[in-house]
C-alpha cells in the first residue's frame, strides 16, 4: 500500500484549522474542583493561568496606623459633618487619608474632594458623591450583613477600597446600553438583542440585562416552571425572557469567576437542592437593586454630564463592581477589622453635643 | 480494489458523460451539457449535470430566495447597512420571532411582521422541494425512501417553528432565524422548560441521533474493509453472499455476537435517521403543551433518581417574605 503524505497532512491541516476558528477555545489546564455529590457534574471550574492573573488585583494595601486614641469628637472642630459624626478627630483624620488611597486620584489628594480654603464647603461634586457612599457603605455592613457578611466572619462586609481599588471611579460600572445606531424605518429591530456583546459573555443574548433586572421596576428573573405540567396562569415566562436571565447570570458568572453549579444544582437550576451561594447571590441581588435605586441613580443629579452615560443616566453597580472577577471580593480578606468606622456608626458619647444621626435612617429620601 | 483501503476517496472513474434514463413527458427537460470537475471527484462524482429545474424546483428556489433576502436585509438593517459590520457580527444577527404581546396575531413588521413572511416563504420553499424530491424520485422509477426521511426532518422544522407556536397561543415561542440566536434559543428553551435532557423523547431523539452516526461508522467502516474481497458490490450481496459478506458477518458475530446483514443495515441506518427528528419533534410538541417542567415531571415520575443531600438545607429567600435582608 503507497502512503501519500498529502493524505495525511490534509486532515490534520484541517483539525488545526478547525482549532484555531474556534476563537474562544480556552488554553490548558483547567482544573475542576468537586462541590456536590459524585458524578453530578457538581465541579467548580477554573484555570490557574486566570487565577493567577487576578491575584495582584485583589491584594488590599497596608493598614494605615491605628488612630490615637483619647481624642474629642471630629464634629468639636469640623464643620459641615453629616454622617461621620460619631468619629474622634482623630479617626477622622484617619478614615479621611485611607479614602484619597482608595478613591482620590494620585496627584490630587484631598483636592479631590475637598475646596482646599475650605475643606467644609460642598462645592466639589465630588464630596457629594463620597458622602452618600459613606452613608452606602454603613447601611451595607448594617443592613445587608445576609449578603455582605454572610459567611459571619469577623471584619467580613464592604469598605470604600471593595469596589474603587485605587480609582476615582471603580473599573465595573453600568449604564443603560442604548444599543448600537440602527434604521430607521420599518427593519432591522434588535429587541435588545443579538450584538456580540461583552457584559454578557459574547452571546446573542439580550445586551443589558442590567436595566432589565438590577433597577427601580426589575423584571422577574425566575423563569423555570414551579410545577410538572402547566398550570392556567401559573408561569407566564417566554423563552425571550428566559435568555435575558440567562444573560443576568452570566454576568453574575463572570463577575463571580465562578460556573453555574458554584450555586446551582446541576440537574435543576430551579431547585433549592444545592448550594448556599444561591440564596447568598439572591440577597446579593436585592442588595444591588436597592444600591441602584436609593444611592446611584439619585446621584445622577449631582454628577456633571462626563460621569453620566449615553441615555443620561448616572453609574450604576452590578456584581462585578465589587466582585471583580473573585467569588468574594478581594477573596473575603476582612479589611473592615482594620476600618470599623465604616461597619457602621458607634455609639456617640453623650456628653457629646452630637444628635442622633437621622439622616443614616433612611438616605433615599434626600439627594 | 487496493486503493479502497486509504481514508480518503482514491478512484476516479472517467467515462462519457451520462445523460440519465429518459424522462416522462412534461414541459420541463434536463438541462445544459454535463460537465467535469476534477476535485468534485475527490468527495463525489466528477461529473456535473445536467439539471432538471421542474416547477416546483424553480417554486421553491424563488421561495426560498425570498426568505433568505428577507431574512438577510433585515441582519443587515440591524447593524445600520454597514457591509463591514454586517460580515463581522453576522454570527449574531437575527431576525426575531414577534413578542409575546402578539400571540398569533400578524405583528407589525418590525416587530415579527418579517419572521412571518420569511417563515412562510421558507415554509413554502422546504415543502416544495420535497415535492420537487418526492416527483424526481417516482421519475427515475425510484423508491421514495429519501423524500420520507426529508420528511422527517420537515416534520421538526415544523413542529419547532408553526405546530407547537399554534399550540401555544404565540409566535414568540418559536425559533429566531440566525446563527448564534437559535443556538441560544436552545438553550433557554431547555431552561425554561425545566432542562429538556429529562424530557423522554429528548433521550430517544439523541439515542437515534448518535446510534445514526454510530451505524454510519460501523457500516461504512465494514464495507470500505471488506472492499478487497468485493465487498462494494454490497447490494448484489444481499442475496448473492461473497466472501465479503461472510467475513463482515463474521467480524461483528466476533466482536459483539450479533451482525446485520447486507439488507438490513440500510434500513437500521434509515430508520435510526428517521426516528431522531420524530421523536425529537413529539418532545418539542409535549413541551410547554403538556408538560412545563421535565425535571419535576422526570422526578414524579422516578426518571430522574434522587441523590445524597450533601449540601445543608437551603431555604428559598424569596419566601422569607422579607424577614432578613
Amino acid at each position: 500500500m503507497r502512503t501519500n503524505l498529502r493524505d495525511i497532512l490534509a486532515p490534520l491541516a484541517a483539525l488545526l484549522a478547525a482549532v484555531l476558528l474556534t476563537g474562544c477555545w480556552e488554553r490548558p489546564p483547567v482544573t475542576s474542583v468537586q462541590n456536590g455529590y459524585r458524578g453530578l457534574g457538581m465541579v467548580g471550574v477554573y484555570n490557574p493561568r486566570t487565577l493567577e492573573t487576578q491575584m495582584p488585583g485583589n491584594a488590599i494595601p497596608a493598614a494605615l496606623p491605628e488612630a490615637a486614641p483619647g481624642a474629642p469628637l471630629g464634629t468639636t472642630v469640623y464643620k459641615n459633618i453629616q454622617v461621620l459624626k460619631d468619629l474622634s478627630l482623630t479617626e477622622h483624620v484617619r478614615l479621611m487619608t485611607a479614602f484619597t488611597l482608595w478613591v482620590a486620584p494620585k496627584d490630587q489628594g484631598c483636592a479631590y474632594c475637598h475646596d482646599l480654603a475650605d475643606f467644609s464647603l460642598d462645592t466639589k461634586y465630588t464630596k457629594v458623591v463620597a458622602r452618600r457612599m459613606i452613608q452606602l457603605t454603613r447601611d451595607l455592613n448594617t443592613n445587608w450583613k445576609s449578603h455582605v457578611a454572610s459567611s459571619g466572619a469577623p471584619g467580613a462586609g464592604v469598605t470604600c477600597h471593595t469596589c474603587h481599588r485605587g480609582q476615582p471611579v471603580p473599573a465595573n460600572i453600568w449604564f443603560t446600553d442604548p444599543g448600537p445606531k440602527s434604521v430607521k424605518g420599518p427593519a432591522g429591530g434588535r429587541n435588545g438583542q443579538n450584538l456580540p456583546a461583552a457584559a454578557v459573555g459574547l452571546t446573542s443574548m439580550a445586551y443589558d440585562p442590567f436595566t432589565t433586572f438590577l433597577t427601580g421596576k426589575p423584571e422577574q428573573i425566575r423563569v423555570i416552571a414551579p410545577t410538572a405540567l402547566p398550570v392556567s396562569g401559573a408561569s407566564t415566562r417566554n423563552i425571550m425572557q428566559t435568555e435575558a436571565t440567562y444573560s443576568l447570570m452570566f454576568h453574575l458568572s463572570s463577575a463571580l469567576g465562578v460556573n453555574c453549579t458554584y450555586c446551582h444544582n446541576s440537574r435543576s437550576f430551579a431547585s433549592w437542592e444545592g448550594p448556599p451561594q444561591r440564596a447568598f447571590a439572591w440577597y446579593g441581588i436585592q442588595m444591588v437593586r436597592e444600591i441602584n435605586t436609593a444611592y446611584l441613580e439619585p446621584l445622577g443629579k449631582a454628577l456633571p454630564a462626563k460621569r453620566l452615560g449615553p441615555t443620561g443616566d448616572a453609574p450604576k453597580a452590578n456584581c462585578a463592581t465589587c466582585h471583580q472577577g473573585a467569588f468574594k471580593p478581594l477573596y473575603g480578606v476582612p479589611q473592615l477589622l482594620d476600618y470599623p468606622e465604616l461597619a457602621g456608626p458607634k455609639a456617640i458619647p453623650v456628653t457629646s453635643a452630637a444628635v442622633p444621626d437621622a439622616a443614616r435612617k433612611k438616605p433615599a429620601a434626600k439627594s | 480494489m487496493i486503493e479502497y483501503q486509504n481514508i480518503l476517496t482514491r478512484v476516479q472513474v472517467k467515462a462519457p458523460a451520462y445523460p440519465g434514463v429518459p424522462l416522462p413527458s412534461g414541459p420541463w427537460r434536463r438541462e445544459g451539457p454535463p460537465f467535469f470537475v476534477y476535485w468534485l471527484g475527490k468527495i463525489g462524482d466528477t461529473q456535473v449535470g445536467p439539471f432538471y429545474i421542474g416547477t416546483t424546483g424553480l417554486a421553491s428556489l424563488i421561495c426560498g430566495f425570498i426568505a433568505i433576502e428577507i431574512i438577510g436585509l433585515n441582519m443587515w438593517a440591524s447593524v445600520n447597512w454597514d457591509i463591514v459590520q454586517f460580515v463581522r457580527q453576522l454570527p449574531w444577527l437575527a431576525l426575531e420571532p414577534p413578542s409575546p404581546k402578539h400571540g398569533l396575531h400578524i405583528p407589525p413588521l418590525n416587530e415579527g411582521g418579517w419572521w412571518l413572511m420569511a417563515g412562510f416563504f421558507l415554509t413554502a420553499s422546504i415543502l416544495l422541494w420535497w415535492v420537487r424530491m418526492y416527483r424526481r424520485a417516482r421519475a427515475l422509477g425510484m423508491g421514495t425512501h429519501t423524500a420520507w426521511a426529508f420528511a422527517a426532518a420537515i416534520w421538526l422544522y415544523l413542529v419547532l417553528g408553526f405546530f407547537r407556536p399554534i399550540a401555544m397561543g404565540s409566535w414568540s415561542e418559536a425559533v429566531p432565524f440566525g446563527i448564534f440566536p437559535h443556538l441560544d434559543w436552545t438553550a433557554a428553551f431547555s431552561i425554561r422548560y425545566g432542562n429538556l435532557f429529562y424530557n423522554p423523547f429528548h433521550m430517544l431523539s439523541i439515542a437515534f441521533l448518535y446510534g445514526a452516526t454510530l451505524l454510519f461508522a460501523m457500516h461504512a467502516g465494514t464495507v470500505l474493509s471488506v472492499a478487497r474481497f468485493g465487498g462494494d458490490r454490497e447490494l448484489e450481496q444481499i442475496t448473492d453472499r461473497g466472501t465479503a459478506s461472510e467475513r463482515a458477518a463474521l467480524f461483528w458475530r466476533w466482536t459483539m455476537g450479533f451482525n446485520a446483514t447486507m439488507e438490513s443495515i440500510h434500513r437500521w441506518a434509515w430508520w435510526f435517521a428517521v426516528l431522531c427528528p420524530l421523536t425529537g419533534g413529539i418532545g418539542i410538541l409535549l413541551t410547554g403543551t403538556v408538560v412545563d417542567n421535565w425535571y419535576l415531571w422526570a422526578l414524579k415520575h422516578g426518571v430522574a433518581p434522587p441523590y445524597p443531600m450533601v449540601f445543608p438545607e437551603v431555604i428559598d429567600p424569596a419566601t422569607l417574605g422579607g424577614v432578613a435582608k
